[in-house]
C-alpha cells in the first residue's frame, strides 16, 4: 500500500467520563448564572475574563503541562473532553483558547525558563490572552513570504511592519509572531524567519479592528513601528522558524473545534423537528449524525495516537480537511431540512437566527488555520504525490 | 486493529495475495481461480471464523473476523467469505452447528420477512441475497407466533431467481414455499432482524473501507505512472486535490467501520443505542464514501479505468454494490434519524460523545 492511513478505534478512558460530568456541571452552573447563552453563538462579547479565570481555577487550562508551570500533567484525551464540551455548549472560550491550545505548548518548547515560569502559570489561571501573528497583507497561506522585519539592535530587535487577520489581538496580552530576521536564501526560501514572543498593549504596536461579514470584530490589523523585543523573547532558532512547530500542528488540526463550530444548528434542528419526523427530515438528520459521529471518531483516534507518541500528520490534516468542509456545509444542509419544519415549532425563531449566523460564519471555516488547498497539498505530499 | 488480531488477518492476506491476484482474476473469464481460493480459505478455517469449535468452526474472535473482512475488502474478492462468516455467526446465535461449504444469510434486506409456519416450515421471499446461487446452505432468520427463530436451510429446497448485482456477483431472490429447514432454534433474547442487519451492515462497511483503501492505492500508483502534457499527472494540483479527497473518504470509511466493528466486538448486548449508532453510522458513512471515492478513482484513471480489462471496476463496482446489502444508507439514515428524534435534541450530544 502506498498510503497506510491509520484510524485506530480509540476510546476515551473511564476517567474522562468523570471529568466530562464535572465540565457539564460547571457549564450548567455558568449558564444558570447568566454567564453565556448556549443558544446564542453570535453574542457580541465572546470575551469573558471572569469565566476564563473560573475555568483556570478548575484546572482545565494547560492541563497537560508540567505541574511546576501550573499544569496538571493530565492526558491529551482529558483535554479533548474539556475542549469538546466547551465547544458544544458554545462557551465563551476566546480569551484562553489560543493560549491553551497553541501558544503555551510553543513556550514550553522554546521559551527560556524565567519566561516559562512567568507566563505559563498565568495561562493556567486563565489570566492571559494570546494572539498568533502569522498572516501579513501579502503573506497568507504562503507563510514564507512574510516581510515584517526584526532588525538586530542592542539587547534585542526592532520590529517594523504589519500583521493582519490576527484574531483577538485587540484583547490579547501577548502574541507569538514570526518576523523576518534575514532574507531567504537561494537554496531555501523558508530560511530567515524567526519566532518571537511579543508583549501587546505597549507603545509601538497599533491594533486596528477589522469588521467581519458576521458583524463581529474578532480579527485585526496589527502595525509595528520600531517596536522593541528583548533578546530573551526569541523563541527557538534565529532564522529557523520553519523547522519548528510541525508536530504540534497535528494537535491544532485534528481537535474537536475542527468540526463542531456550527454544530449547534443540528441540535436546534432536532428540537424543531420534534419526536415524529417525516421521512425526509429523519433521513437528513440520520446522515448528519452519522457524519458527525464519524468525524469525532476520526478526531479522537488522532488524539489517541498522538497521546501514544505516534505522529499521524497526514491523518490530522485529513481530519481538518473533511471536518471543516463538513461544518461549513452543515448550516446549508440544516437549512434544507428546516424548510419543512412546522410553523408551530417553538424554537423556530432561535433556529432561524442560528442559521443566519452559521451561514455567515461558514466561509471562514475552510480558510482559518490553514486553507483547504494547503491541507490537500500536505495530504498529497503524504500520499507520495509531490 | 490490535496486534493479536493480525495473525488471522495476515493469513487471509497471504491467501488472497497468492490465489486472488486482481489482474489474474480479471483475465480469467472462466472463474478457474475460485475453487482453489475457496479451498485455501476453508483449510485456514476462515469461512467459519465466527463459529466455535464445538459447532464446527475455528472459533476466532469477532475482532479477528472483522479484520479478515477489511482485508477481504481490500482484495474485493468474489467468493462468499463474508456471507459464510455472517451465516456461521447467525447459526451460532441459535446454537446450530455450521455445515461445510458456502453459505449466505436470508433475508439480506430489512424489508423482507421470512415466516415460520405452525408446521415448522418456512415461507417468504428475500430479494438481493448475495451469493445465494453459490451457497449450499442458508442461515435464515424467521418470525412466527413463538417469536424470532434461527434456521439452517438446504439451499436446494428453495427456489432461486438468479440475478447479478452491480459488482457482477450473484445477488439473487430466494423464495421459500413451505420449506422444511434442517434445524430450527429460537433466537436469543432481544435478538431480531435489526440485529442481523446491523451486524451485516458493519461487515459491508469494513469491505467498503477495504475497497476504498485499494482504490486509493491503485489511483496513487497510476497517477505516478501516467504522463500527460509531458509530466506525471500526479504533479497536477487538480489531480493531487482529488486524490487528497479520496484519501479523506477512505479515512472516514475506515474510521467509521473499524469503530463500529470494535463496538460490536466488545459489546455485551447488541440491543443498545451505542451499537445502533455505530453500526448505522458506519453503513451510512461508508456508503457515502463509496460513491464519492469510487467516482474520484475513476476520474483519476480516465478512460482506461472504464475498461473491463482494467482492475479498477473490481473495487469500485463492488463498493457501490455493497451499499445495498443489509439496508442501504438511506434506510439506515431514516432509522437513525428517527432514533435521534425520539431521544430528543438534548440527548444528541451525549449520545455522540458516549462513543
Amino acid at each position: 500500500m502506498t498510503a497506510a492511513l491509520r484510524f485506530d478505534p480509540i476510546r476515551l478512558p473511564e476517567k474522562c467520563e468523570q471529568l466530562r460530568k464535572e465540565v457539564r456541571a460547571f457549564l450548567a452552573e455558568e449558564i444558570a448564572a447568566g454567564t453565556f447563552d448556549p443558544h446564542a453563538p453570535n453574542r457580541e462579547d465572546n470575551d469573558a475574563p471572569e469565566f476564563s479565570r473560573r475555568v483556570g481555577a478548575k484546572g482545565w487550562l494547560g492541563m497537560t503541562w508540567p505541574k511546576k508551570y501550573g499544569g496538571q500533567e493530565r492526558s491529551f484525551l482529558e483535554r479533548y473532553v474539556v475542549t469538546e464540551e466547551m465547544r458544544v455548549a458554545n462557551a465563551p472560550t476566546r480569551r484562553f483558547f489560543v493560549a491553551d491550545r497553541q501558544s503555551g505548548p510553543v513556550l514550553l518548547k522554546y521559551a527560556p525558563e524565567h519566561i516559562k515560569m512567568d507566563i505559563l502559570p498565568r495561562i493556567c489561571r486563565g489570566e492571559v490572552c494570546f494572539a498568533i501573528g502569522m498572516s501579513e497583507p501579502n503573506s497568507g497561506s504562503d507563510l514564507f513570504a512574510a516581510k515584517t522585519r526584526a532588525t538586530k539592535t542592542d539587547g534585542g530587535y526592532l520590529i517594523n511592519g504589519t500583521k493582519i487577520w490576527t484574531s483577538s489581538a485587540h484583547i490579547a496580552d501577548y502574541m507569538i509572531a514570526i518576523f523576518r530576521t534575514s532574507p531567504p536564501t537561494k537554496e531555501n526560501r523558508r530560511h530567515g524567519l524567526t519566532q518571537f514572543l511579543v508583549k501587546m498593549k505597549q507603545p509601538g504596536i497599533q491594533v486596528n479592528p477589522i469588521g467581519q461579514i458576521t458583524g463581529q470584530f474578532e480579527f485585526n490589523e496589527v502595525v509595528f513601528t520600531d517596536y522593541f523585543v528583548p533578546d530573551d523573547h526569541v523563541l527557538g532558532e534565529v532564522d529557523g522558524a520553519w523547522k519548528q512547530a510541525t508536530s504540534e500542528l497535528a494537535y491544532e488540526r485534528s481537535g474537536p473545534e475542527r468540526f463542531l463550530e456550527t454544530y449547534y444548528v443540528l441540535t436546534e434542528l432536532v428540537r424543531a423537528v420534534g419526536k415524529n419526523p417525516d421521512t425526509r427530515s429523519a433521513e437528513g438528520i440520520g446522515r448528519l449524525v452519522a457524519q458527525v459521529h464519524t468525524m469525532r471518531r476520526m478526531s479522537v483516534s488522532v488524539a489517541g495516537m498522538l497521546q501514544a507518541g505516534k505522529e499521524p500528520v497526514v491523518e490530522a490534516s485529513i481530519v481538518k480537511d473533511i471536518g471543516t468542509v463538513w461544518e461549513q456545509q452543515l448550516p446549508h444542509r440544516v437549512r434544507d431540512l428546516a424548510a419543512f419544519v412546522e410553523e408551530t415549532a417553538t424554537n423556530r425563531e432561535t433556529l432561524e437566527k442560528q442559521l443566519d449566523f452559521a451561514i455567515k460564519t461558514a466561509p471562514k471555516l475552510t480558510i482559518q488555520g490553514g486553507t483547504t488547498e494547503v491541507l490537500r497539498g500536505i495530504i498529497a505530499r503524504g500520499l507520495g504525490l509531490r | 486493529m490490535a496486534e493479536s488480531e493480525n495473525i488471522v488477518a495476515e493469513t487471509a492476506e497471504k491467501i488472497f495475495a497468492d490465489l486472488a491476484d486482481a489482474q489474474t482474476i480479471n483475465h480469467d473469464k472462466q472463474g478457474a481461480w475460485k475453487a482453489p481460493l475457496w479451498q485455501a480459505l476453508t483449510e485456514a478455517g476462515l469461512p467459519l471464523s465466527w463459529v466455535p469449535d464445538d459447532l464446527g468452526g475455528s472459533g476466532a474472535s469477532l475482532a479477528e473476523g472483522f479484520s479478515v473482512l477489511n482485508v477481504a475488502g481490500r482484495h474485493a474478492i468474489a467468493v462468499p467469505l463474508a456471507e459464510t462468516m455472517l451465516a456461521g455467526w447467525l447459526l451460532t446465535q441459535g446454537k446450530i452447528a455450521s455445515p461445510e461449504g458456502e453459505m449466505t444469510v436470508v433475508p439480506a434486506s430489512p424489508k423482507d420477512r421470512i415466516t415460520l409456519n405452525a408446521d415448522g416450515s418456512l415461507s417468504g421471499r428475500a430479494r438481493g441475497v448475495p451469493f445465494a446461487k453459490d451457497a449450499k446452505h442458508f442461515a435464515v432468520l424467521a418470525s412466527g407466533n413463538g417469536g424470532v427463530s434461527i434456521a439452517l436451510v438446504d439451499a436446494a429446497k428453495c427456489r432461486i431467481e438468479s440475478s447479478t448485482g452491480l459488482g457482477g456477483d450473484h445477488n439473487d431472490t430466494v423464495a421459500l414455499d413451505k420449506v422444511q429447514p434442517v434445524t430450527t432454534k429460537p433466537a436469543p433474547k432481544s435478538f431480531d432482524q435489526t440485529t442481523v442487519m446491523l451486524v451485516g451492515g458493519v461487515v459491508r462497511s469494513l469491505q467498503i473501507a477495504g475497497a476504498l483503501e485499494a482504490m486509493l492505492d491503485i489511483s496513487v500508483r497510476y497517477s505516478n505512472e501516467r504522463v500527460a502534457f509531458e509530466k506525471k499527472i500526479s504533479k497536477f494540483q487538480a489531480v493531487q486535490h482529488n486524490l487528497a479527497r479520496l484519501a479523506g473518504e477512505s479515512a472516514a470509511a475506515l474510521a467509521a467501520a473499524t469503530s463500529a466493528a470494535d463496538t460490536i466486538a466488545s459489546a455485551t448486548s447488541l440491543d443498545t443505542d451505542a451499537v445502533f449508532l455505530e453500526a448505522a453510522a458506519a453503513k451510512i458513512r461508508c456508503s457515502e464514501a463509496a460513491e464519492k471515492g469510487s467516482g474520484i478513482a475513476h476520474q483519476v484513471h480516465g478512460a482506461i479505468g472504464f475498461t473491463i480489462e482494467h482492475i479498477l471496476h473490481r473495487y469500485s463496482l463492488r463498493a457501490l454494490a455493497w451499499r445495498d446489502d443489509f439496508g442501504s444508507e438511506s434506510y439506515w439514515a431514516v432509522e437513525l434519524g428517527k432514533l435521534v428524534a425520539e431521544r430528543g435534541a438534548d440527548d444528541l450530544w451525549p449520545l455522540v460523545a458516549s462513543r
